[in-house]
């Protein structure tokens, strides 16, 4: 029994690590509806920001279960601080620099962790953990088509005008550090991948390597240099952006707990 | 009232197969093919719907409408449930329901069974003269492009994409450069 319930304690931070991601970029990108720099954009964020919350949807349901502590989807997102979050700390980053928001820092971020869904869902889908498997199998599409998207804007902003160029370099160098988290090691993964139902995200490196850097080449932008810069976000210590982020997020849900509409 | 099991389970079939996708009114259930199964379990008739796309606003509707529907035919008691294995397709959308779409002007998806996964250069819009030496190098990086599909109005091939985020999560929208009219794509997915 107590192997079992260790696993599942596993399988559970490992479902809060890919379903708090998708959620609080699903929160970030939908700060920008009715914000966005053009119409079509607009909407295409809000589409992009849906897939990411029905995918959190999915994974959080998923933890619940595995808990096994009579949380569902809504208690996981709403009823938890920031501390106990396991998102990368890149995706919970603000939309711009100080006041101001930056399309460029939305672009570069989606693109970022685009190029790595594009590799982490397939590898998940053909997991051992079925009902993880059929979530990943589900969202590689969509993985495929922020990457398409966001990569575009990518060529777009860095191969554009002078001014578009210079802060999308500016918005890369300031998000790449960042994705040193995706391949730092993690005993959860670990356990996990060694029981067959999950993948080392490490492993991916090399994948992700080979999406991005062919659009940076594209897009004209220089990729950063290698740092040691290491964010925590994935094992609960986050930047300070989390917080007021989730303030927003969770207000109306904890003001009127057990609300329907 | 009392029904025979076959009886219940083909009238709970009828009702649910009828019930309209609430963003596509012209489509029924069956015609998406979401309809995935109908059987009793302990004397209740479980229907059983795989949802569309993960985050499909409409699949709690849907739910809500099936339950309505089988409770007009009176076949209570019973269960709607959402599985996602085997996650459903856009390939399963049935040859009424691609002539329903293109009825109601939307372009049904193209068929994914052969194409799923492939990869193939997206076209850029470019400046004149820029790095033509790496080019090579950057095409093969992206997921597939969906091919242009032809106009559901004039069928003319000659379309063009205005943006892949469209009216719902599962449109994208386009514009026919024959007839100049713009139109929804159901994605393929």
């Amino acid at each position: 029994m107590s192997a079992a319930g260790s696993n599942d304690r596993a399988g559970f931070e490992h479902l809060l690590r890919l379903g708090d991601s998708a959620l609080v970029h699903g929160q970030r990108l939908s700060e920008w509806c009715g914000h966005g720099p053009a119409l079509e954009e607009d909407i295409a964020l809000a589409n992009i920001a849906l897939d990411c919350v029905g995918q959190a949807r999915l994974l959080l349901a998923l933890a619940g279960t595995r808990e096994g502590l009579n949380r569902d989807e809504d208690a996981l997102a709403y009823l938890r601080d920031e501390a106990a979050f396991r998102n990368y700390t890149l995706l919970e980053l603000p939309n711009g620099h100080g006041p101001r928001d930056d399309y460029a820092i939305t672009v570069v971020r989606g693109f970022l962790h685009a190029a790595l869904q594009v590799h982490l869902w397939p590898a998940l889908a053909a997991c051992a953990d079925h009902e993880l498997a059929a979530i990943a199998a589900r969202s590689i599409n969509e993985a495929r088509a922020h990457l398409r998207h966001f990569g575009q804007w990518v060529v777009r902003l860095g191969d554009g005008t002078d001014t578009s160029h210079a802060r999308t370099a500016v918005a890369l160098e300031r998000l790449f550090p960042y994705t040193n988290e995706f391949w730092s090691p993690d005993p959860v993964e670990a356990a996990l991948a060694d029981a067959g139902r999950g993948v080392v995200v490490a492993s991916l490196k090399s994948a992700w390597d080979h999406t991005v850097n062919p659009v940076l080449s594209e897009a004209g932008l220089s990729r950063p240099p290698d740092s040691r810069f290491m964010s925590t976000g994935k094992l609960g210590r986050h930047s300070e952006h989390l917080g007021p982020m989730l303030a927003e997020m969770q207000a109306l849900a904890r003001a009127h707990p057990g609300a329907r509409w | 009232m009392s029904l025979s099991a076959s009886e219940r389970l083909a009238r709970a079939r009828d009702a649910a197969a009828q019930v309209c996708d609430p963003e596509i009114p012209s489509l029924s259930l069956e015609d998406l093919g979401i309809l995935r199964g109908v059987q009793i379990e302990a004397e209740r008739v479980v229907v059983t719907l795989a949802p569309t796309y993960t985050a499909c606003p409409a699949t709690e509707a849907i739910c809500d409408d099936v339950g309505a529907a089988l409770e007009a035919a009176g076949v209570a008691p019973f269960a709607v449930r959402v599985s996602l294995v085997p996650a459903w397709s856009s390939d399963w959308i049935t040859a009424a329901g691609r002539r329903k779409l293109l009825e109601a002007g939307i372009a049904p998806p193209a068929c994914l069974a052969s194409s799923a996964g492939a990869t193939a250069p997206v076209r850029f819009i470019r400046r004149e003269s820029e790095r033509e030496s790496e080019r090579a190098r950057a095409a093969t990086w992206l997921p597939r492009a969906e091919p242009a599909p032809p106009c559901p109005r004039c069928q003319s091939p000659q379309t063009e994409l205005l943006s892949e985020y469209g009216s719902t999560a599962c449109k994208s929208l386009y514009r026919c450069l024959a007839c100049a009219e713009p139109f929804d794509y159901f994605k393929p997915y």
